[in-house]
């Protein structure tokens, strides 16, 4: 005797559909589901974040810039485990050595003799936790103010976004100089108290204290179209209160585009650290980040890879953040069906 | 008689626009029987919703605006009810199921924590293993089948009639005893609606919840409602028992209504609709608002000049507002003839 077919095992094991008298519905009967179950063919559940899983890691480009990112990072974090030398070792024998593979200088050394590569590395993990930290706060701020604005509207909203923009028509630039030097400067007080953790919290809160601003419009912008929502009328009928509303139902309809936008605000904000150093007004030796690398070298032209290695390292970075960002984007947003390569 | 649930006098609501203030509602009176079923129908616009979202407070304000009126439900009158607690209200004691399915669940969140939150918000001591049961009892007295499974998937995983499904069954979550359903089939398919209705018949069964149906379909009507209530231009119209309002209508509207709807029995080429258009609620015509359309008024003087009030017609608790009701005495209505196959 051959053995049965799917259809014909399925159809063996099926009892006759009820169906419910007084609701009319047609319940399939158990022996149909587990065989169902049992043949394979039942249908997986996914979410929505299963799918936005899946788009992104089809994402070449996002997941070569994931895998970068993690290694670089990796590496910063670990710094004190990774680096060949201490970042403030000095070799006065060993000056301002080219590149080599001998004695693990591959990055060469400076002026005084210090492994460029060990310092390249601490300067990886400053700018790291500068660039996460400003994301995180900024986003959380910006996220509440934004949220707090675009939900409750009308003075709220108006006294809220005028600060907004006020903090966005600050020049930036001449503000974050002052600021710093100022900071610097100080002796007593909340600035002082900064200060004395290092400078590159100096900068990392001069720099939350103007990236929250992108974050809070767009929240704002989504909150306000979305606070017209059935479901959210539908939660207000059934005796939600404004919390609730906010934090469950609106704001995980909003964190598409702020996931991508946390993610490009850590590259902006290691790049304007980076920035701000390479003027002289961030991180100051011998604390080492890439910007205050990249400034130091420029004193020494012949030595080229005092500039070079650093520079090289923080626009891999910020590549790596860009690829990442561009492929949240297109994963998290729903309206996106293609996948692009 | 027994002591109305809800009893509302006088309720009138105006919204100010830039175009001028619009009469949404303008004084309406009615009861709420405890588990009856009460019909409202009309035209869009002729404030059917506006006059029960106001009893939610789901009124914008501004624009929106409670003129008058007083809402008693279980001796409080829920119109001057804070918010606090109106919302204690809301959910709990008066329900609401909303025209779209599509949009009146929140897409980001489960149906099983949608529904165990209508629940939570009201009890938030129940423990997580009683609401699930309690949620999944609900999906299957609604008719959605595996509820089980059913339980941890999205909206969007939903056809149209399941989403209905599960709105009513958050809806009787908490067991209310006033249940609005604002169009609850306007959105779905005509063999959809068919079952949904079942579903509200099954519902009400089994919670004893007085409903409130707002509808523009005069067979939904006639099928769940025992009480009508016919509103034209933010005013009551006509009311009365399903019976006395299909057989012996006393207003030229509802017999308008009427009219438009087509037939199964009889070959009609052409469909029948009210002439003119509803009117608009910033300069509402003087004197009864329908004269402009009526067949009955043809120009006379005291329909352009004096508003109709509410008066007895033949029939139990039937009222209807027209000067010269008496002149349908004996008006054959379409549907006074049972329909023979």
């Amino acid at each position: 005797m051959t053995e049965p077919t799917q259809v014909e095992r399925l159809a063996g094991t099926v009892a006759p559909y009820e169906q419910n008298i007084d609701t009319g519905v047609v319940l399939a009967p158990a022996g149909l589901l587990d065989s169902t179950v049992e043949a394979g063919l039942e249908l997986k559940i996914r979410s929505q974040w299963s799918y936005a899983r899946q788009r992104f890691l089809r994402h070449r480009l996002a997941m070569i810039g994931l895998i970068g990112l993690i290694i670089i990072f990796g590496v910063g974090a670990f710094a004190n485990f990774v680096a060949p030398y201490a970042f403030d070792q000095i070799d006065l024998t060993n000056v301002r050595h080219a590149p080599t593979l001998k004695a693990h200088h591959f990055f060469g050394t400076d002026e005084i003799g210090r492994d460029y590569l060990s310092r390249v590395i601490y300067g990886i993990r400053t700018s790291e936790q500068v660039g996460l930290f400003v994301a995180l706060v900024s986003t959380l701020f910006g996220l509440v103010l934004g949220a707090v604005a675009g939900y409750y509207g009308g003075w709220i909203d108006n006294l809220l976004m005028r600060l907004t923009d006020l903090v966005l028509t600050l020049p930036a630039l001449a503000i974050l100089l002052t600021a710093a030097a100022l900071i610097e400067a100080s002796h007593s007080g909340f600035a002082h108290t900064i200060n004395r953790f290092g400078d590159q919290w100096t900068i990392t809160f001069i720099l939350t204290g103007f990236f929250w601003t992108g974050i809070a419009r767009i929240v704002r912008g989504v909150f306000l179209s979305l606070r017209e929502k059935e479901y959210v009328e539908a939660a207000k009928a059934s005796g939600a209160g404004d919390l609730r509303i906010i934090f469950r139902h609106v704001l995980p309809n909003t964190l598409g585009p702020v996931v991508v936008n946390a993610t490009l605000a850590v590259a902006a904000a290691i790049i304007t650290e980076a920035f701000l150093s390479f003027l002289g007004f961030g991180i100051k030796p011998p604390t080492a980040s890439l910007g205050s690398l990249t400034a130091e070298g420029q004193q020494f032209p012949q030595a080229w890879w005092l500039t070079v290695m650093p520079g090289l390292v923080l626009v891999t970075i910020v590549l790596c953040v860009n690829f990442v960002g561009d492929g949240l984007r297109d994963a998290l947003d729903p309206q996106q069906r293609r996948i692009r390569a | 008689m027994p002591d109305p649930i809800l009893s509302i006098r006088d309720l009138a609501v105006e919204f100010r626009t830039d175009d001028g203030i619009v009469h949404a509602v303008d004084g309406i009176t009615y009861d709420v029987l405890p588990g009856e079923t009460l019909g409202i129908v009309g035209e869009s616009g002729s404030g059917k919703s506006v006059s029960t979202m106001a009893l939610l407070g789901l009124i914008p304000q501004p624009p929106g605006r409670i003129v008058s009126g007083t809402a008693m439900f279980k001796g409080k009158d829920l119109l001057k009810l804070k918010k606090r607690e109106l919302r204690q209200f809301r959910g709990e004691e008066v329900a609401m199921v909303f025209q779209d399915p599509m949009t009146s669940l929140n897409p980001v969140l489960k149906i099983g924590f949608q529904l165990g939150e209508a629940i939570k918000t009201h009890h938030p001591k129940e423990s997580d293993e009683k609401v699930k049961e309690r949620v999944i009892e609900l999906l299957r007295l609604v008719g959605v089948p595996n509820p089980d499974q059913r339980y941890s998937q999205y909206p969007h995983e939903f056809s149209g009639g399941m989403r209905q499904r599960a709105m009513i069954a958050m809806s009787i979550a908490n067991s209310p005893s006033l249940l609005i359903a604002d169009e609850p089939t306007t959105a779905l398919d005509v063999t959809i609606q068919a079952q949904v209705l079942e579903v509200l018949k099954t519902v009400q069964a089994e919670t004893h919840a007085a409903t409130i149906l707002i509808t523009h379909d005069l067979g939904i009507v006639a099928e769940l409602c025992e009480r009508v209530l016919v509103m034209y231009g933010g005013r009551i119209v006509e009311s009365g028992d399903v019976h006395t309002i299909f057989s012996a209508p006393r207003h030229p509207y509802t017999i308008g209504l009427m009219d438009s709807l087509p037939k199964l029995t009889e070959d009609e080429e052409w469909l029948r609709p009210i002439p003119g258009a509803p009117p608009s609620l910033i300069n509402r015509p003087t004197g009864c608002a329908f004269h402009p359309r009526c067949f009955l008024s043809q120009g006379r003087l005291k329909c352009r000049e004096e508003t109709p009030v509410l008066r007895k017609a033949e029939g139990t608790g039937h009222e209807a507002a027209c000067h010269f009701s008496d002149e349908l005495i004996g008006h054959q209505s379409k549907f006074s003839q049972p329909v023979t196959a």
